[in-house]
């Protein structure tokens, strides 16, 4: 029997310690392992998807330290100490999120394997400040892909969010 | 089976014709979503495919030794271990006339596309497998190849088949009246060639399969994110030589987008489920993006060669249409093209027709449907000449059409073509000018030209693009749908078909709980999976609305008279008196006098062990309807586009879109309007952005989204949508199919659109996309671009 070859030996392990959705905990992780396959393999939160695997669909994203990032471009041990968001963790105690209440209510989503990825960029987004105007929804949402639905939906869902906002008077 | 319809139900009904918002979003917006990778399968080994780097080649040798000894990897198939299941993969569509080539799950002597399967590795994860991948040596003998229809019809040119003649794969007329002779005697005669390119469906998940041979119950499980899982489940009980029982296919629950290449069948799914049977361990692969790019099937490439014979009023006497069309390395159906050649007469009368098909075998791989299905080419055929009609006799567009459309009295209009299905083209209702008057309440023309005038002085350039279309929908053969009372009192349908975002666990909730006259809470719909009704066919052409419908309708309202009938014998009282109201059956009237859908299921499904029942008591509350059309079903609609052109960039901007569609009774408008936006985003695509691009000899020059353009929110207006609404005789619902309306007419409108603006350049759009590139030739008579 002729030799095995070992390309990925367990050396190559590395341990990382970060938070995901508020839970803090320490992982052994393949050093060439992504984040986003670690969220969906080692972690079990499926919820992530993945679209392209090249940066470019969206359908990845995630929050890493308040920021909006593509999970299939990083590696988990990139993510050793950071406080990483998914899908997973927006909705509360079973009652969805604002946000998703009006991407029900719109329509905004089909077959909705980009959904998560479309929420949490609009998550990130969200923190930085309202979206008023169709431009800037669009300009919010741009930055992913969605194939079934067009995007009208998304649109008139973040612009019924500041619409009510403006109605409950919690606009700055 | 004729049917006549019942229009009248859609008043009665409470919950068909709502805008309900869907059941499954909220797993969807929660990452609750079952689609095939997120499963918990637990240890599926994974699989990696080597594919082709040539587009034609023939194939040495495979050295797979070196990836055999990596650690973590289990086993390595080519076709020299597979020599059982390397039969024939039938094309869905055939005709008596087709070069037919076959094709296999893996190649065996030859490749004749980038991405045709070579060797399967299977490893403990998807890494090793991709590593091992790197380790297999192929020795290549490259052969001469063609990255086109034009490629592929010089003379001399290289055969995709070696050994056969031709690279045609099939060359079919059709004609209706006499379309040489009205040529030869019609008053004016315009001619043009269009080139409509490649594009891909894009769904965000790619393809993926799972299998696993259950031991226990000496049964093969196949999980699929198919659109078609029965049809699925027969290709593998055809190729394995097995009963279709000892094959359990399930599409999951969810799957993410589909629009027709899931709806195909691929070498992938036979490969996956029996090499788990082989190592006698379960196995999945899933479908990266640039395997999606050169192995998941595409569309659109056709070539078409068009001539209008019309009088001085622009009254259409003829149309003659020669297309070219890339049926790909393989035939897998011939249903594109002979949808486009039907879909060109579109809603005009035109009293002779000459449709003639070429398709070719190219080195690229195989087309089939995806969503609009050969018909946005056949409209740009059609359309682009309306405009040009109104161009040569200087009238507007809009009345060239208006002087053609079949009228509504006019239905059954019968065109004298044979649809894809196999039936006579015969539109069932329809209204065209209401459609075309839609849009014309919509855009003051006149005001219009005057802007449009008056910004050309400014050096911009406005133009206005209309199309329309009619669209066959609904095809058979059947589609089913059971319903069963559940022994806890609640109703429960079983579709066979499966879907990628159509929302069928809500819209036919809403069928079924209106023909059962129930609360619509009380029924829960599942689909996709062969355990849970023997046969279907799939959700394609936009069958699914105009079959699965009625069935669902026709089932539900079997159940109510299944369980009235129980309630009537157990209350001793009359079927006539008796209604749902909630979760029982009552006596009008005397509301005390009720029975629960619990105690109906435990009486007559549940029963008394051995114990005997009165004679009027039916037993085993469940019905299975399979719904049979006669013909297809014809859906219509039309686009109106109003365009700027930026003629030193190329640039095109969408001022307004407006879709006007008809699909007959609208069983929920928001998921029809869902589906109508989201065509019409891919309807965008194909018109301006999306182009897989090959060389000449067939090497894709797009395979990652840095070089193929799908549109974003920042390209996809939000369109302005109104309904005409002629209900189907043909159907109980009266029901149309809504998913492709979207699309098909946007590259047509828009082309159009863009002619208009650039008239003063004398532009001719004839190819599409109409990238910046394309559009800057028009304007400045630049040479055609080559690949």
């Amino acid at each position: 029997m002729s030799e095995t070859i070992d390309i990925d030996p367990i050396e190559s392990k590395l341990w990382i310690t970060l938070t995901i959705n508020g839970s803090k905990g320490s992982y052994f992780v393949e050093q060439r392992l992504t984040l986003a396959d670690f969220l969906r393999k080692e972690v079990g939160l499926v919820g992530t998807h993945l679209g392209c695997e090249h940066g470019s669909c969206g359908a990845c994203t995630i929050i890493m330290d308040d920021k909006a990032v593509r999970s299939c471009l990083l590696l988990a041990v990139q993510a050793d100490g950071a406080s990483i968001e998914t899908v997973e963790g927006l909705a509360r105690d079973g009652a969805l999120t604002p946000l998703q209440e009006a991407f029900r209510a719109h329509h905004a989503l089909q077959c909705g394997y980009c959904t998560s990825g479309f929420l949490l960029s609009l998550v990130a987004r969200l923190r930085e400040g309202p979206i008023e105007t169709e431009a800037e929804a669009r300009e919010s949402l741009s930055g992913n892909i969605c194939r079934c639905t067009g995007y009208t939906g998304m649109v008139s869902a973040l612009l019924s969010l500041s619409n009510s906002n403006g109605e409950d008077g919690e606009k700055p | 089976m004729t049917r006549t319809s019942d229009i009248g139900v859609m008043d009665k009904t409470r919950n068909i014709g709502i805008a309900m918002t869907r059941r499954e979003d909220e797993r969807l917006l929660t990452g609750g979503g079952r689609f095939l990778d997120d499963l918990p399968f637990g240890d599926f080994y994974e699989a990696a495919i080597l594919r082709s780097n040539y587009p034609h080649a023939r194939i040495l040798a495979v050295n797979t030794d070196a990836a055999k000894r990596l650690n973590g990897v289990i086993a390595v198939f080519t076709a020299n271990e597979l020599g059982p299941i390397l039969k024939d993969l039938p094309p869905k569509v055939v005709h008596p006339k087709l070069n037919y080539q076959v094709r296999l799950a893996i190649a065996k002597e030859y490749v004749r596309y980038i991405g045709e399967p070579i060797a399967v590795v299977v490893a403990e994860n998807r890494y090793i497998a991709e590593d091992a991948l790197e380790l297999i040596e192929v020795d290549y003998e490259p052969l001469g190849s063609v990255g086109s229809t034009a490629e592929a019809l010089k003379v001399g040119a290289p055969l995709v088949h070696v050994g056969s003649e031709t690279n045609v794969a099939v060359h079919i007329i059709q004609q209706a009246g006499d379309p040489e002779a009205a040529l030869k005697t019609a008053p004016h005669v315009l001619s043009e060639t269009f080139e409509v390119t490649r594009g891909g469906g894009h769904s965000i998940e790619g393809r993926a399969v799972a299998a696993r041979f259950d031991e226990v119950t000496r049964q093969l499980i196949v999980w699929d994110n198919t659109q078609a899982p029965h049809y699925v489940r027969q290709m593998l009980a055809t190729i394995y030589e097995v009963g279709e029982d000892e094959i359990r296919l399930i599409a999951p629950a969810d799957i993410g987008g589909g629009f027709g290449p899931k709806a195909q069948f691929y070498g992938e799914e036979v490969l996956i489920p029996w090499i788990a049977m082989e190592i006698k361990h379960a196995v999945k692969w899933i479908e990266d993006r640039w395997e999606n790019f050169v192995s998941a099937t595409m569309e659109r490439s056709q070539t078409h060669r068009v001539e209008v014979g019309f009088d001085e009023d622009g009254h259409l006497l003829v149309l003659k249409d020669v297309f070219e069309h890339d049926q790909g390395a393989y035939c897998v159906g011939l249903q594109v093209p002979t949808i486009t050649m039907s879909t060109l007469p579109g809603p005009y009368v035109i009293p002779n027709i000459h449709s003639e098909l070429i398709a070719c075998y190219t080195n690229i791989v195989p087309t089939s449907s995806l969503r609009g299905a050969g018909r946005p080419q056949a409209v740009v055929a059609m359309e682009r000449m309306m405009d040009r009609i109104a161009e040569h006799l200087g009238i507007e567009a809009s009345e060239v059409r208006r002087r053609n459309l079949i009228q509504p009295d006019q239905f059954p209009y019968a065109v004298g073509l044979t649809f894809r299905d196999g039936s006579p083209l015969t539109y069932d209702s329809g209204n065209y000018p209401e459609l075309l008057d839609g849009v014309l309440s919509r855009i003051d023309l006149k005001a219009f030209r005057g802007e449009q005038a008056a910004a050309r002085k400014t050096g911009k350039f406005l133009g206005l693009g209309l199309a329309m279309f009619v669209e066959g929908t609904g095809i058979g053969p059947y589609e089913g749908a059971r319903v069963r009372l559940t022994n806890r009192g609640r109703v429960l349908v079983s579709l066979a078909a499966s879907p990628q975002g159509q929302g069928y666990e809500t819209v036919y909730a809403q069928v079924a709980a209106d023909a059962l006259g129930c609360d619509i809470g009380l029924v829960e719909v599942r689909h996709g999976d062969t355990s849970f009704i023997p046969y279907g066919q799939g959700t394609f052409a936009s069958r699914i609305t105009a079959t699965v419908g009625p069935a669902v309708w026709e089932a539900s309202g079997e159940l109510r008279a299944d369980i009235i009938s129980v309630a009537a014998s157990l209350l001793k009282t009359d079927v006539g008196g008796l209604d749902l109201r909630g979760d029982a059956v009552e006596v009008v009237g005397d509301p005390e006098k009720r029975v629960t859908l619990a105690d109906i299921a435990s009486i007559a499904n549940v029963g008394r062990h051995g114990m005997s029942v009165p004679r009027d008591l039916p037993v085993a509350i469940e019905r299975t309807s399979y719904f049979k059309p006669t013909q297809a079903v014809y859906s219509s609609g039309i686009s109106a586009v109003i365009v700027s052109v930026d003629v030193e960039t190329g640039k095109i901007e969408i001022i307004r879109s407006i879709l006007g569609h008809d699909c007959g009774n609208v069983l929920n408008p928001l998921l029809v309007e869902g589906q109508i936006l989201g065509g019409h985003a891919h309807g965008i695509g194909n018109a301006i952005y999306e182009e897989a691009k090959y060389s000449r000899d067939g090497q894709p020059q797009a395979v990652s989204y840095l070089d193929y353009a799908l549109p974003t929110a920042m390209e996809v207006p939000t369109p302005e949508l109104f309904h005409v609404i002629s209900p189907s005789p043909l159907n109980p619902l009266g029901v149309k199919g809504s998913g492709e309306g979207g699309t098909i007419p946007l590259p047509a409108s828009v082309a159009n659109a863009v002619e208009d603006a650039l008239r003063p350049f004398g532009a001719r759009i004839c190819e599409l996309p109409l990238t910046p590139q394309r559009v800057l030739a028009a304007v400045y008579g630049l040479p055609k671009l080559e690949s």
